[in-house]
Order: structure tokens, then C-alpha cells, then sequence
């Protein structure tokens, strides 16, 4: 007993120690260690391999604007992987997304506000759906939402059918939606004023006839930092972001602390679904149609960029601005390879061994962090 | 300190013959214990005894199919561990009480996090969270250098006596602790015992469950010998010894057969 009752007593000269956190145990414990490593390595190959117009403003939005439909994706991916599932049918929900919103421009001729808010309640409703059957069965949420990966991707080949009278494409979105502010928050590119005015003063590169070569921010960029901001917010610093780590960590520990696991897990299933339904929107209105293959493959590019965003394929570790920047260092390696010499194949290559690597990593920085023996 | 032997208020917590059935089986056939404040109660028992049954009545996982559940005095029924939460009960269970990826802090405040700020701006005040942490710790001596650092840093027992402060600064009034020592080495386990004498120190009634003799005579004041679903009886510690709480434990008669083949080496 002796030894016990000397710790028991010996807290109090404890106090000094505890401000001696150093600043790299403290950078470790931060999930998106990895991904802003891996971010300066592949900033670095590319200052050091590609064309300098890669560097440029209109290269760094055209490298930007996919990074962000996929990083829409991946935080909400990163959010659900933390609360301990998974969501394969983020990519089939794109395309189905899509088809409803189409419909309900075209088909039914419905103004863009009642498309918008029909396109997401649906989602959401299938996403709780995905969650309940989650909860309700105790299967994993892998085969589950594999389950939904096809049947989303064959209701939305039905449904375009059916809309189109037996095309899988669902075109004429483009001319039935009408100019205003709504359409401005989901297509078309933002700060527009800001541009001109950067141009107007030299500050940006322009045409002969003053147009600013890139005339504004993409919207789904400016979508993708509003949510990974807010995302990160929620997680760090709410209470649901608490129940979300609790619920991926330990959901026996977290319901005997009174935390409400089985809601959080449905209201994750719904976000990841709205991302997706969002995702849809602003790809549609831009393109002016949609199609069957449309978001193919998006939930292994996402579940791979929440990954190299620190994400624990176990659930209860991560974070969202990490899964902002797995997109964005998806975007460099996909677009960036065509700046330089290589072919642009070996995109698929080095997409994969950066899975690995950031896999490992997160294992190793996991250990670290928990101790775990 | 609480008068321990106060015998004009009624105990925090009272069972009178609890009955609780799984359809048709019986796990719980009438069983009656009671525990006051400043009081250590150990419930002891062999597997299929029905002690997690009768944990899971008390902490409100499962309704007691018959029987008095009295809290202070004042008969209860709960429907969710929310509900014991809230009266003053509440529950440590063996593993299940920290999540080991996440930061002490945070499991200290799990599902209670102070919020600051009006909604939809409402977020945990970390900041104070972290404050008390550090404190709660400081005072049961577990030597941290950062409450933000992962539970799972922390040894088996320092988890324990982890799990144990929360519900004390939570205000509980009885502390139901679900085999705490079981899975513990013989220094962690003695740093469990002696926070759960502090905690009994402070006045609060214990539960503890084991099935670990020796753990139990070290904090016991009182014991209360499950066998079957029905309480064999409930001792002082004056009443009994260590081998004779034992062997009524064990279900008497057999231990003291295998323990002679053995040479008396059980």
C-alpha cells in the first residue's frame, strides 16, 4: 500500500509540469498532421516538376473547383467516419440527388427553391433511412450502404429513363431555371466584383479588354471552406461534436454517459447525404443536365481523402479541416499532373500509395497519441 | 464528514425482495439489500449469481419485474440510466465507463459539457472544462500533464478512479462500481481501494461489486452474499471472517471439497 499512498498525496507540486505540454506532442495530437505534411510534400513535387502556370490564379481554381465538389464530400464523409461509419453510397446518392432535382425543374416544373428544398429533404430522408437501418440491424454500415450503392445508382437509371422517355442523360435544367440570387448561391462563380476590382488595379491578370482572366471564386469553393469551417467548428467546440467522437469511439461508453449515440449516428447518415444532394445542385445547374454516372466512385474518393485527413477507419478520430485538405491535395495530384511531364495516368498510382502511406501513418500517430501498448 | 452509523435517515438506496424475469428466466427471485451514506456495501456473488441483473435494476437499464426499489426513503421507478443519473445514482462500469481516443477532459464532461453562448452560437466552454479537469485530478493524485491528453494514456486503474471522480463531482449519492478491480493489477487495484475508502470518506454510499474476496474485505463495511437470484444474507465485517465469506460465496460445501484436493491451496 505504501507506494499507492504516496501517490495519492504527491499531486501537489504536480502543477508546474502541467503547462510543459511541448508544442510537437501538442501538433501530433492534431489528426491533420498528416494531410498538411503530405500537402507541402505534394506542393513541393509540383513547384519542383510542373509548368509555373500551374502556380497561377487560374490554375490554382481550375485545381480548386473539383477539390471542392469532392471535399463537400469528404467532410461530411470525415464527419461520419469520426462517429463510426461508413457511407458507400454518397456517389450513387450524387446521381440520385440529381435526377429528383432535374425532375422537379423539368418534369414537373417546379420553381428552383421548391427543387432545392425537395432534392434535400429526400436525401436527408434517405440517409436517416441508411442510419436506422445501421442502428436498428447492428450491421455494419459498410454492407449496408453497399447495398445502397446500387440501389440508388439503378433507381436513378430507372428514374432518368422514365423522365427522359428512355435516355439515361436528363437535359434542358439550364434553360428552366431563371437568374437570381438563389441560382447565384449554388452555380456560377462568386466575388466577381472583387475580381473586376483586382484587375481594374493591375493586381490580377486580365484580357486586352479588361476582363479579368478568372472572373471569380468557383461557388462550390466557397462552399467547401464555409463547411469545413463550420464542420470543424462544430466538431471542436459543441456539444454534438463531442457526441460525434464519443459515438465512433466507444457507443457503449458514450450511451452509459448519457450521450445520445443512435440520433447522432442517424443525424450523421442525413448530412452525408445532404452533402451529396448539395454536391448534386451545384454540378447540375452548372453542367445544365444530368446524367446516370454522375458522383461514380465519389464515396471511395471521399472515404480516401477523409483518410489522408487523419480519419480512423475505426471511427472516433479525425478531423474535418483534415478531410479539407486530403481534397485538396486530390485535386493537385489529379489536375497537377497534367502540368508536368508525366503521364497523367500515374494519378491512380500515386492516389494509392498515398492512401497507404497516410493508413500507416495514422495508425503510428494513433499509437502515439493514446498510448496504446 | 457524514455520521456514518446515522440511523435516523433512511438509506440512499433500499431493494426489498426484487424480482426481475427474461421471459421465462428468472434472474433475480426476491432480493433485498441496502445501502446508507459514508457506507460501503459489497455485493458479492459467482457468476449467474445475479449481480449485474440487480446492477442493471438499480442504475435503470432494466425495470424490475416485482419488488420495492426505495431511494431515501421514497419508492422509485426509473425508466433510463438518465433517470438514476439524475436521482444520484450512478454507475461505473468495468470498461465501459472512458473512451480511450479521447482527451480526459472531454470523457470527464461527457453528455454534461457546460455550454456558454446563445444558441446557434452555443458551443462547450472548454476552457473551464479543462480547469476543472486539471483540479479533479489533481485532488485524487493522478499525475497528468495535460487534461487534454487521450484516456487512453492513462492506466487501468488511474481510468477507474477517473470514472469514479466524475460521478462524485456530478453529485452522486451512491456509487455503483461494476467489478472496478477485476481486471487490475495489484498496484492498480490498491489505488482503486483506497479512492473508493476517500470517496466513502466523503459520505457517499458504494456499491462494489466483485467477485474478489480479498478486494472486498479491504473497503467492505458490509456484504451481501448473492447466490442464485436470492441474497444469502447481508454481514458486518465483525460478523464475519474472509474464509467463511468465501466459502458462502462459492456456495459453501463444494469449494471446501476442491480446496481439500487441492491441498488447500484455493
Amino acid at each position: 500500500m505504501a507506494p499507492i499512498e504516496q501517490k495519492i498525496g504527491d499531486a501537489s507540486n504536480s502543477d508546474e509540469r502541467i503547462k510543459q505540454v511541448g508544442f510537437l506532442t501538442h501538433m501530433m495530437r492534431r489528426p491533420e498532421l498528416g494531410a498538411v505534411a503530405g500537402l507541402i510534400l505534394v506542393v513541393a513535387f509540383f513547384f519542383l516538376t510542373a509548368d509555373r502556370s500551374m502556380f497561377s490564379l487560374s490554375g490554382l481554381m481550375t485545381i480548386l473547383a473539383p477539390a471542392s465538389q469532392l471535399g463537400i464530400l469528404a467532410i461530411a464523409a470525415a464527419l461520419l467516419m469520426i462517429g463510426g461509419e461508413f457511407d458507400l453510397s454518397i456517389g450513387s446518392m450524387v446521381a440520385f440527388a440529381g435526377l429528383i432535382f432535374g425532375a422537379a425543374l423539368t418534369n414537373f416544373g417546379q420553381p428552383l427553391w421548391i427543387a432545392i428544398l425537395i432534392t434535400m429533404l429526400l436525401a436527408a430522408a434517405m440517409g436517416a433511412v441508411n442510419g436506422q437501418i445501421v442502428i436498428r440491424t447492428r450491421l455494419p454500415s459498410f454492407i449496408v450502404t453497399l447495398a445502397f450503392l446500387f440501389i440508388l445508382r439503378g433507381l436513378t437509371l430507372v428514374g432518368l429513363k422514365w423522365a427522359t422517355g428512355g435516355s439515361t442523360q436528363l437535359r434542358g435544367i439550364g434553360e428552366v431555371v431563371s437568374d437570381g440570387p438563389l441560382k447565384g448561391l449554388f452555380s456560377g462563380v462568386a466575388f466577381q466584383d472583387l475580381f473586376s476590382w483586382l484587375a481594374a488595379n493591375g493586381l490580377i491578370e486580365k484580357f486586352d479588354n479588361g476582363v479579368p482572366k478568372v472572373t471569380g471564386v468557383p461557388v462550390s469553393v466557397v462552399w467547401f471552406i464555409a463547411i469545413a469551417g463550420l464542420a470543424t467548428w462544430v466538431l471542436l467546440r459543441t456539444r454534438i461534436g463531442n457526441w460525434v467522437f464519443a459515438a465512433g469511439g466507444d457507443p457503449n461508453a458514450a450511451r452509459n454517459s448519457g450521450g445520445p449515440v443512435d440520433r447522432v449516428k442517424t443525424g450523421l447518415f442525413a448530412l452525408t447525404a445532404c452533402a451529396a444532394a448539395l454536391v448534386a445542385i451545384i454540378t447540375v445547374l452548372d453542367a445544365g443536365s444530368t446524367d446516370a454516372r454522375r458522383g461514380f466512385q465519389k464515396e471511395f474518393e471521399a472515404i480516401i481523402a477523409a483518410v489522408i485527413g487523419g480519419c480512423l477507419l475505426t471511427g472516433g478520430y479525425g478531423s474535418a479541416i483534415g478531410a479539407f485538405f486530403g481534397a485538396i491535395i486530390f485535386g493537385l495530384v489529379s489536375i497537377g499532373l497534367t502540368y508536368t511531364k508525366f503521364d497523367s495516368d500515374w494519378f491512380q498510382v500515386f492516389l494509392g500509395s498515398m492512401l497507404l502511406l497516410a493508413v500507416l501513418f495514422n495508425n503510428f500517430i494513433r499509437r502515439k497519441v493514446t498510448g496504446e501498448r | 464528514m457524514t455520521d456514518r452509523k446515522s440511523e435516523t435517515a433512511p438509506p440512499v438506496i433500499e431493494v426489498k425482495n426484487i424480482i426481475k424475469h427474461y421471459g421465462s428466466v428468472i434472474a433475480l427471485s426476491g432480493v433485498s439489500m441496502k445501502v446508507s451514506q459514508g457506507e460501503v456495501l459489497c455485493l458479492l456473488g459467482d457468476n449467474g449469481a445475479g449481480k449485474s441483473t440487480l446492477i442493471k435494476t438499480l442504475s435503470g437499464v432494466v425495470r424490475p419485474s416485482g419488488g420495492d426499489f426505495l431511494v431515501e426513503g421514497k419508492p422509485v421507478a426509473f425508466n433510463s440510466p438518465r433517470d438514476a443519473l439524475d436521482a444520484g445514482i450512478a454507475t461505473v462500469y468495468q470498461d465501459l465507463a472512458m473512451i480511450p481516443l479521447m482527451s480526459i477532459t472531454r470523457n470527464f464532461f461527457m453528455g454534461r459539457e457546460p455550454v456558454k453562448g446563445i444558441p446557434p452560437f452555443r458551443r462547450v466552454d472548454f476552457k473551464y472544462c479543462s480547469e476543472v479537469t486539471r483540479e479533479e485530478m489533481h485532488k485524487i493524485g493522478i499525475d497528468i500533464r495535460d487534461p487534454n491528453q487521450a484516456v487512453g494514456t492513462l492506466s487501468g486503474g488511474e481510468r477507474q478512479c477517473v470514472a469514479i471522480a466524475r460521478a462524485v463531482y456530478f453529485g452522486a449519492k451512491v456509487l455503483i462500481l461494476d467489478e472496478p478491480t477485476s481486471a487490475l493489477g495489484v498496484a492498480q487495484t490498491s489505488m482503486v481501494l483506497k479512492y473508493i475508502h476517500q470517496v466513502q470518506q466523503k459520505g457517499l454510499g458504494v456499491i462494489f461489486i466483485t467477485h474478489n474476496v480479498r478486494h472486498a474485505f479491504a473497503v467492505g463495511n458490509r456484504f451481501t452474499v448473492l447466490n442464485r437470484g436470492k441474497t444469502l444474507g447481508t454481514f458486518d465485517k465483525s460478523e464475519i471472517s474472509l474464509e467463511e465469506l468465501q466459502n458462502l460465496m462459492a456456495g459453501g460445501k463444494e469449494l471446501q471439497v476442491i480446496s481439500h484436493e487441492l491441498g488447500g491451496t484455493i
